[in-house]
């Protein structure tokens, strides 16, 4: 019993994980850049729940739904000012500002919010589920976790496979070019991508932030750093990629933690990692790109 | 229609197009004949906006759109047909056809328009469901011509429809063309296959190193010794 109790929270670790994940493989697969500052949208969607919920007793799915829209149009804001103008400069010109703008927004949160860890309140849900007369227990958030995960996946996955934007989104991810003969409008297709990853980040930033309920300035960047790591792992670029990198490494984490050593849990993880990539350089459901001369 | 004047583009400090003047009228299907590098694709990249010109404009109706956006430009009425087809190869064929429309809001109009790039292309329609990167060469070729119909354009920049498919599959593509510019639609065809690409055209121009060297009716530049010697093969 103790191990599926480590598997089902690996599991939900692992789909807050494929939530970070997807707005990495997403601004990857259509903009083709790695935008570093994702993990610190986490932390500003942390930010906005904390305060809506604390300092203006807001109910806790509003204090989502606004976390959610600051995320968005930060996210937007921050793609328009720092990368929109190096839309034609080399790769390594837009990962060094992604990189800026990851330090500016930690930073920034520092100054507003100060650099002490706040605890994060539990605006969802704290009971838990008693299973086989009390043998197995799993917290509500825990379920709540999986089953947001998986309405993301079903959702984004109909929205980018049957719907016209959703279409457009993949013909530039294939060609940018031929889909601006198409008459794709190439930034706007940029901008809601960035406007979905940036949502999705916020809505795991209150799943994260309840799962751990700590919140400080630096709260984004190791998850998101795991993200990027799953969003590799599965395949960069790929969507169903992400879901399984983030998922896998959810419970790799886990149970290395349970079972081997919990100091060691990263360094696992990240040779996982690094053995997978070196098997299969495009990670487990990532294509070969065919590059053009 | 189309008017390009003293078009000037570089690629950094190199320059790819040396300023070059053509112009298609209504109804016309011009050519643009050259050798490889001469500058044919990025003339095409330019009119549609993808690539900005250094110097000089582009006409359409009139209208300077050299900085108009190449979203836009396909709105206006331009609709490019690329080299190398470059179709969407994980989206279906219909998909492909419908992006080809993506532009336009009518969806009546656009499902007549579908039927009718159906017609003209009968093997589309038997693979409508397939993706587009399972297709063969001239398939795609079909498929990227009838996903540059689909926006209606007034204006259809084919570049180098013929490359890679077998003579009698040229054949029918220019037969094709033909057809679609007999319903209306003025053509300017790139081609390095320099007879295919005479024998349909009204006009021609010849194009080598980023300038234009000569240009005439079709016929014209047929029957002339020089373009025998150097693109007809002797």
């Amino acid at each position: 019993m103790t191990f599926l109790t480590y598997l089902i929270s690996g599991l939900a670790l692992g789909s807050v994980y494929a939530i970070i994940a997807l707005g990495y493989t997403m601004v990857y697969g259509i903009a083709k850049m790695l935008n570093f500052a994702h993990g610190d949208i986490i932390m500003a969607g942390g930010y906005v729940a904390f305060y809506a919920f604390s300092k203006f007793g807001l109910p806790g799915y509003l204090c989502i739904i606004l976390s959610i829209i600051f995320s968005t149009i930060l996210g937007v804001i921050i793609e328009r000012l720092a990368y929109k103008p190096l839309r034609a400069a080399s790769s390594l010109s837009v990962l060094i500002t992604a990189i800026g703008v990851s330090y500016f927004l930690q930073n920034a949160a520092q100054l507003m919010f100060g650099s002490d860890t706040k605890i994060f309140p539990a605006m969802l849900t704290d009971g838990s589920l008693k299973l086989f007369n009390g043998q197995l227990t799993i917290s509500y958030l825990t379920i709540i976790t999986i089953v947001t995960c998986i309405i993301i996946m079903v959702g984004l996955t109909t929205f980018i496979n049957k719907t016209k934007i959703g279409k457009a989104m993949r013909a530039c991810a294939e060609d940018k070019g031929a889909a601006q003969l198409m008459g794709i409008n190439l930034n706007t297709t940029i901008s809601i991508t960035f406007a979905i990853g940036s949502g999705l980040a916020a809505i795991a930033a209150v799943l994260l932030c309840s799962t751990y309920p700590s919140l400080s300035p630096t709260l984004g960047s190791m998850p998101g750093i795991k993200a990027f790591t799953a969003a590799v792992f599965g395949g960069i670029g790929s969507i169903p990629g992400a879901l399984l990198g983030g998922i896998l490494l959810g419970i790799i984490e886990n149970l290395t933690k349970a079972y081997i050593s919990t100091q060691l849990s990263d360094a696992i993880v990240f040779t996982v990692l690094i053995v997978v990539l070196l098997i299969k350089p495009t990670g487990l459901l990532g294509k070969k790109e065919n590059v053009k001369v | 229609m189309l008017k390009v004047n003293d078009l000037v583009v570089r690629y950094g400090v190199i320059e790819a197009i040396k300023g070059i003047s053509f112009e298609v009228n209504d109804g016309e299907i011009v050519t643009l004949i050259g050798a490889n590098g001469a500058g044919k694709t990025t003339t095409m990249h330019t009119i549609s906006g993808l690539l900005r010109p250094y110097s000089g404009t582009v006409e359409l109706d009139g209208v300077d759109i050299s900085k108009v956006a190449a979203h836009k430009i396909v709105e206006m009425g331009v609709a490019q047909c690329p080299e190398r087809r470059r179709i969407f190869a994980s989206q279906s064929v219909e998909d492909n056809l419908l992006l080809g429309a993506y532009t336009r809001n009518d969806k009546e109009e656009i499902q007549k328009d579908l039927r009718n790039v159906y017609k003209l292309f009968p093997r589309l329609e038997e693979r409508r469901k397939q993706p587009g990167g399972t297709l063969s060469g001239g398939e795609q070729q079909m498929l990227a011509m009838g996903r540059a119909l689909m926006s209606k354009p007034k204006i259809m920049l084919l570049d180098e429809p013929s490359m890679g498919l077998s003579p009698l599959l040229v054949k029918e593509i220019f037969s094709i063309i033909k057809e679609i510019n007999d319903n209306g639609t003025s053509i300017l065809l790139v081609e390095q296959n320099a007879k295919m690409a005479l024998s349909i055209a009204k006009r021609a121009y010849v194009i080598e190193t980023g300038r234009i060297v000569m240009s005439g009716t079709g016929e014209e530049l047929l029957n002339s010794e020089d373009i025998r010697k150097a693109y007809l093969g002797g």
